[in-house]
């Protein structure tokens, strides 16, 4: 138990997707000009990642992996490398499921969370999420733990950044820097900021 | 082949670079960007890596851009760019493991970089082959040369070196600079490309952002109190 917790929090604060690997940066810059949006699509992203990572883990374990189809009696085969794709067709898939249950079922939140759908297929931070699980050999369970735990980092970094940006409209900044130069900048002070839990030992 | 560099070709190759920064103006692929800068090696493979996708996809995605029902072009697009994507990732892991291990996943995250579906989407779905290709590479330079300043930055004064080569001999090795620790560490990425963002708009005030709220002036209120 004590090793998911310690994962669980490496995700959210030292390894933070955002701030310490710049994965869904396109979508962190471009949707944090207001706190609920912010958090909105912090929500959705945190839920997809949290099936997302998962369910690739299965296909992994049970598809990809050297030697993983021997349950079928094949052996020797080695389908690693189609990893990418995999990863990639199963979270455009499970977007589009999940987009027509929420449809269907919970129409408020679609109302809320279904315009950020779209935009999550393509976001760095999902595919970046299932990819590390790959490259760390995660086991089922810690899987989940890391795709609850990466995707709350994530939702945290946006949310916070969108409250400092809301707040930036008070402050005189040279004209050349408005916009995108000053965004960058205080994403910077964040991440800087983020370092401070990297000496934590768990 | 004659009419390859005509005027319309040549800006679409070169505008990309400074006028319509895929990075410093359309804010995308920037997640790639700030990543693999600590070093000049690794960014000019993935920068190399960057550019031959996004060429090679958009020539194939305007290659076949009049059957694809629009419903599913996504997925069409998306699975074009992975296939290319894999067949860099595994030259990498062969021809140079070192670089393949260091980039992590990043080769990898390729396929979701905005800048090559942006441009599959922006511009492939609606000119042909030879023109999205040229599109592709101009982006993709457009792409490398803010990641080769980034990285330049980041490794000349971060550990001294430039390409692994010594530039500035070291404190430790008896020499005479003290190398700053921040440069190797992420913020600094943020921070150069910020300052480099605000370096281009001071240069080409045409891509300034509207200001969204002004700061009120609030001089002449005191000075009216006296008279």
């Amino acid at each position: 138990m004590e090793a998911y917790i310690s994962l669980f929090v490496k995700a959210v604060f030292i390894e933070n997707l955002a701030l310490s690997f710049f994965l869904g940066m396109c979508t962190f810059i471009a949707v944090s000009k207001k706190v609920s949006t912010a958090m909105g699509l912090g929500i959705a992203v945190m839920v997809v990642q949290a099936i997302t990572v998962p369910a690739n883990n299965l296909v992994y374990h049970t598809l990809l992996k050297e030697d993983a189809l021997a349950w079928l009696g094949v052996k020797g085969v080695d389908l690693s490398f189609l990893a990418l794709l995999a990863c990639i067709g199963m979270i455009a898939a499970l977007v589009q499921i999940l987009e027509m249950i929420l449809d269907k079922f919970f129409p408020a939140l679609y109302q809320a969370l279904g315009i950020f759908l779209p935009l999550i297929t393509v976001n760095c931070a999902i595919l970046g999420g299932s990819l590390f699980m790959i490259e760390r050999d995660y086991n089922f369970g810690e899987s989940v733990t890391y795709g609850i735990g990466s995707g709350l980092g994530w939702a945290l970094a946006i949310t916070v950044m969108a409250g400092v940006r809301e707040k930036l409209k008070y402050s005189d900044i040279p004209a050349a820097l408005q916009g995108l130069g000053i965004t960058f900048i205080t994403a910077g002070l964040m991440s800087l900021g983020f370092m401070a839990f990297s000496g934590i030992q768990l | 082949m004659s009419d390859l560099l005509n005027d319309e070709t040549k800006k679409v190759l070169t505008e990309p670079l400074v006028e319509n920064n895929p990075i410093t103006l359309q804010v995308l692929g920037i997640c790639s960007a700030l990543a693999v800068t600590s070093q000049m090696s690794t960014s000019l493979i993935m920068a190399l890596a960057l550019t031959m996708v996004t060429a090679c996809s958009s020539a194939a995605i305007s290659a076949i851009r009049n059957h694809i029902p629009s419903s599913i072009r996504i997925i069409v697009q998306m699975t074009i760019i992975a296939s290319l994507v894999i067949v860099v990732d595994q030259l990498l892991k062969a021809f140079a493991y070192d670089v393949s291990k260091q980039l992590s996943v990043f080769v990898g995250l390729i396929i979701t970089n905005c800048i090559v579906m942006g441009r599959a989407e922006a511009y492939a779905m609606k000119n042909p082959p030879l023109e999205s290709f040229i599109d592709g590479i101009g982006n993709g330079l457009g792409y490398s040369l803010i990641l080769i300043i980034v990285a330049f930055f980041r490794e000349i004064f971060g550990s001294g070196k430039l390409l692994g080569m010594e530039v500035f001999h070291l404190t430790k090795d008896g020499g005479w600079y003290d190398p700053n620790g921040l440069m190797l560490l992420p913020p600094s990425a943020f921070f150069i490309i910020g300052l480099l963002i605000w370096a281009v708009r001071e240069w080409k005030p045409k891509q300034r952002e509207a200001v969204e709220f002004k700061i009120m002036s609030i001089s002449h209120g005191e000075e009216g109190g006296h008279h």
